[in-house]
């Protein structure tokens, strides 16, 4: 299919205003949320927004009769280049499918389209006492859609869990342009969970379409701590020691020097300046249970060395003290040009060992690393700032990177917490995965989508796919036809 | 900045940009492309198409100095244009990337380099440089307005359709009943009851005309408030439509006479009551950082001025007597909330009155669609913008919406109209001069006591 007849049927399932095409309109879908760092960008041949279901099949139908690479996107907020389009092809765009459809309070459910914004989804449900409890920091940007396929987390799901523990059904588009549900509304159920095969597959697997989500009724009484310490390493230590002692806050985040510094002069966020790590400490429930586990926190803090502890019940408050959080990531424009970060977790045993090391590297490498992260669940983002334009940063970014990787790995780690892999990161995943694994995720991969054409070059290292897939796609042809060659 | 020009057919090509007023390659580079901007973009809102949002933008702009985009390709024209420069992107960005400069700086480089019908030059040269380049003839021209309106000429002429065939019935339709006569500086004062503390007004240009009874409203809450106030005389508009559109120049000289004529007044506050006007001025220093003679007294200028609502809301307001019983909504001007970032101060000014409800209405501060002239330009974007606006506004029950800049009332005024609303629209210091017994109370010196 050349390019013309390519454009004039995707406008006859969209209507023109629904397909971008000039080389010019696709530009500012080069990128994701990563392209600071050290993702690449590529060019689609046609970006699509679709407003219905039933168009997404269309484009998929049509994409697959084309043999076309599909990329689903979302928001683009991503940060391991998932809504890329690697190989071009078409990209199908979800931020025109944006309804709640239904909020079940019975049920304490919500039917939303995928490109429904996360913070909107909760802002329209708090009234009514409930909210959506997966939070990343860029909850006010980013989809429900991007959330489903990175299974994104953010600080309150050391509580609550991260996205896959709300999400209890999905509407899908396969790779071959079928329409399919997963799950529904009672938990459990026979078979496949091919929910939980949906969620975090990085668009790969299927287009979410619709998304069927939990919500989760709001605590009766919140409170934040706010404590500040002389050094990273004790505010890690007090970290070890709060979940030592069985408590599990909503959340718990650790925020270095670094980071105070980019953070506080922009949001005024009531940061101590002169403190060497912040912990900010969250916890929910009934008002007496959070006034004793508060001061039992403020104590277990002040043991392990706080030179200070604040705490905010009113809403403004608390809500000035997240937003210093929530807004750090790309606060650090403001004092680098380009930052790049990981997403590594390790346990929590040894987040102490693992921020000394990534010191060392950062002072080795010469190069700036802030570390803001959830230290609850020992999700480390370590932050490089570097800038671009000068010679050999890149590089050392990379090297650095690789350090940093390998060493959590080593003390038994995992890649990514809630970034996904992405392009990012897939020549990385065979530290952490043996041959066997990827080829059972491969097979998956290959159920779903034989020819390879969802958001192809993602999660598999480079070069990896293609082969696998001509392989396993010539041993199901083989079974098919009933010659056992091996 | 290399420019390489190429001549493909007849046209000309530029990459990169050239001659004065370059987006800066540091303010640009200061996006890490997050995204957090999107949610804010009311351009980004409607369409859903990453073109059409900041992030989207400042990568077109990144990609012309890079020499990836033409920077006459039609996307580029489009988007520049299409975005409100309201600001929203700005107020949120985590990074502090200065948005407005950028698009500004873009906007110039379009004015400089792209090739224009000369009847639209003559248009846009005479509309924007000789009528707001001098208040004196904008005054006349409002003169004629009033003349327009008052001997019911309007009725006659609607019923011609010679509006509609001109495509004039928007901006009829936005218009205000026009102030009895301009506030002409010079000619009217306000003395305090007591202090010896005095402000200066910022007359503005259609704030001086059509809103001129505002003004004066501004003016007595202020004297209520123990500071005199009088309009030095040589103050011309303050430029930001000229900056908006990328006419530099034109905004350079006037922002030169405004210092001029202000500079005799030392360091009293100069206040201002068009949200649009404020943000201009604030930024007098940005705009004339390159000229040797202005630079520092621009900078100066800048942090003297004040929103009106920030200056009443920086001390104690004085309690205004009266009980206003009635239910208002608020409508956060994108200048007043965005690029000046006041956002509390019209609302405790609100509520200072006695009587009043305050409902909040949604999406306050998404832009309502005035954006200076976007309204008559892009009338599709602004319309959708507008009814959205008016729907949130309707659905508070509120029978006033509080504003604080000509465009929004002008554009609210049309929306609410053409959405079935009666509800007015008036400026934060209307309400509060209501509050504080309206004119009879505080005489002026000057015009307003000849009446
Ligand atoms: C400042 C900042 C802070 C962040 N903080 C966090 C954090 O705390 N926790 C966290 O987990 N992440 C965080 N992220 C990463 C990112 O925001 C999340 O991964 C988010 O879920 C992506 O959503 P999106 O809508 O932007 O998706 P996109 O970036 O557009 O896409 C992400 C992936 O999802 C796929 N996709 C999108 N929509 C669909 C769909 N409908 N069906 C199938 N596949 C789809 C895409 O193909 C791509 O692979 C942060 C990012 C930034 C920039
Ligand atoms: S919020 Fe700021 S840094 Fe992030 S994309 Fe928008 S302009 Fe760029
Ligand atoms: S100024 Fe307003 S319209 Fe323009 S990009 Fe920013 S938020 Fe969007």
């Amino acid at each position: 299919m050349n390019r013309t007849s390519l454009v004039e049927r995707l406008e006859g399932i969209l209507g023109p205003g629904g397909v971008f095409h000039r080389p010019s309109d696709l530009l500012v879908y080069e990128y994701d949320g990563s392209v600071d760092g050290a993702v690449d960008t590529a060019l689609p041949a046609a970006v699509t927004l679709p407003t219905t279901t039933e168009q997404v099949a269309a484009i998929v139908r049509l994409a697959h009769e084309a043999g076309l690479p599909v990329t689903a996107r979302g928001a683009g907020t991503g940060l391991s280049g998932g809504a890329v389009a690697q190989q071009g092809g078409i990209i199908v765009s979800l931020t025109r499918m944006d309804r709640i459809v239904e909020i079940d309070r019975a049920d304490r459910t919500a039917l939303v389209e995928p490109g429904v914004i996360n913070l909107e989804l909760s802002e329209t449900t708090l009234p009514q006492g409930y909210f959506f409890a997966p939070d990343p920091s860029s909850q006010r940007a980013c989809t429900i859609g991007g959330n489903v396929a990175e299974n994104s987390g953010g600080p309150h799901c050391l509580k609550y869990g991260v996205t896959t523990n709300h999400v209890l059904g999905l509407e899908v588009v396969l790779p071959d342009g079928r329409i399919v549900w997963t799950g529904g509304h009672a938990d459990g159920g026979p078979g496949y969970d091919l929910t939980a095969a949906m969620v975090g597959s990085e668009g790969m697997l299927g287009i979410v379409t619709k998304a069927l989500v939990r919500l989760t009724p709001a605590p009766e009484a919140t409170l934040v701590l706010l404590a500040a310490f002389g050094d990273v390493d004790a505010a890690s230590h007090a970290t070890s020691r709060v979940i030592g002692a069985g408590i599990v806050p909503a959340a718990l985040e650790l925020m270095d020097a670094l980071t105070i510094q980019a953070v506080e002069p922009a949001y005024h966020a009531g940061y101590p300046l002169d403190a060497g790590a912040v912990l900010l400490i969250e916890i929910d429930g009934v008002v007496e249970d959070v006034r004793a586990l508060g001061e039992e926190i403020a104590a277990i803090c002040r043991e392990a060395g706080a030179t200070e502890v604040r705490s905010a019940t009113a809403q403004a408050e608390r809500d000035l003290l997240w937003k210093g959080r929530k807004m750090a990531l790309a606060a650090m424009g403001r004092l680098a040009p380009n930052y790049y970060l990981h997403d590594t977790v390790v346990p929590r045993s040894k987040l102490p060992a693992t921020l000394h090391r990534v010191d060392e590297i950062s002072r080795h490498f010469d190069l700036p690393i802030a570390n803001v992260f959830h230290a609850g669940d020992g999700n480390l983002h370590p932050l490089m700032l570097f800038d671009r334009r000068r010679a050999g940063d890149v590089e050392r970014v990379l090297e650095a990177s690789k350090e940093i990787l390998h060493y959590c790995v080593e003390v038994g780690g995992a890649l990514s917490g809630e970034h996904g892999i992405g392009t990012e990161k897939r020549d990385y995943v065979t530290l952490v995965y043996s041959a066997d694994d990827l080829a059972a995720m491969a097979g998956i991969k290959n159920s779903f989508d034989p020819a390879g054409c969802f958001n192809p070059e993602k999660l598999f290292p480079k070069g990896y796919m293609c082969g696998e897939v001509r392989a396993l796609r010539a041993q199901a042809m083989a079974q098919k036809l009933g010659i056992y060659a091996f | 900045m290399a420019v390489a020009v190429e001549a493909q057919g007849n046209l000309l090509r530029l990459a990169g940009y050239s001659g004065h007023d370059v987006p800066e390659d540091d303010l640009l580079r200061a996006c890490v492309h997050c995204g957090m901007c999107l949610p804010s973009c009311p351009t980004y809102r409607l369409t859903g198409q990453e073109m059409s949002s900041p992030r989207g933008r400042l990568w077109l702009m990144k990609s012309v100095a890079d020499g990836r985009l033409d920077l006459l390709d039609p996307i580029f024209d489009e988007q520049m244009y299409q975005c409100l420069n309201c600001r929203a992107c700005e107020a949120v960005c985590p990074s502090g990337v200065h948005y407005g400069p950028l698009v500004e700086a873009a906007r110039s480089q379009l004015e400089q380099h792209r090739p224009r019908p000369f009847w639209q030059r003559a248009v846009r040269g005479l509309a924007m440089g000789w009528l707001f380049g001098e208040t004196k003839r904008l005054r006349a021209l409002v003169g004629g307005l009033r003349f327009y309106q008052r001997t019911r000429l309007d009725r006659a002429v609607r019923r011609t359709g010679v509006l509609r065939l001109l495509r004039m019935e928007e901006l009829e339709a936005m218009l205000p009943p026009v102030a009895r006569r301009a506030l002409v500086p010079g000619r009217e004062r306000w003395t305090a009851d007591d202090g010896g503390r005095s402000v200066r007004l910022f007359n503005g240009c259609v704030m001086g005309t059509v809103f001129a009874d505002t003004n004066r409203a501004a003016a007595r809450v202020v004297a209520r408030n123990g500071a005199a106030v009088d309009l030095p005389v040589g103050q011309q508009c303050c430029g930001a439509l000229h900056v908006h559109a990328g006419m530099m120049d034109e905004a350079r000289t006037l922002a030169r006479r405004n210092i001029d004529a202000f500079e005799a007044s030392g360091d009293d506050p100069v206040v201002v009551t068009a949200a649009g006007c404020g943000a201009a001025l604030k930024e007098y220093g940005y705009l004339l950082k390159d000229d040797p003679d202005y630079a520092d007294r621009g900078a100066r200028f800048s942090a003297r001025v004040r929103d009106v609502t920030e200056y009443l809301a920086e001390g104690d307001l004085v309690p205004p007597p009266r009980a206003v019983r009635r239910t208002v909504t608020y409508q956060e001007p994108c200048h007043l909330v965005h690029a000046q970032r006041i956002s509390t101060q019209p609302r405790k000014l609100l509520r200072a009155v006695r009587g009043l409800t305050l409902i909040e209405m949604k999406e306050s501060s998404l832009c309502c669609g005035s954006a200076g002239v976007y309204n008559l330009i892009r009338k599709e974007m602004a319309d959708d913008l507008g009814d959205r606006k008016a729907r949130h506004a309707i659905e508070t029950t509120a029978t006033e919406v509080i504003t604080a800049n000509p465009g929004c009332a002008m554009q609210l005024r049309a929306s609410l109209g053409r959405n079935g609303s009666t509800a007015h629209v008036r400026h934060v210091v209307e309400l509060l001069d209501e509050a504080y017994g309206g004119p009879r109370t505080k005489p002026a010196v000057g015009g307003e006591s000849r009446r």
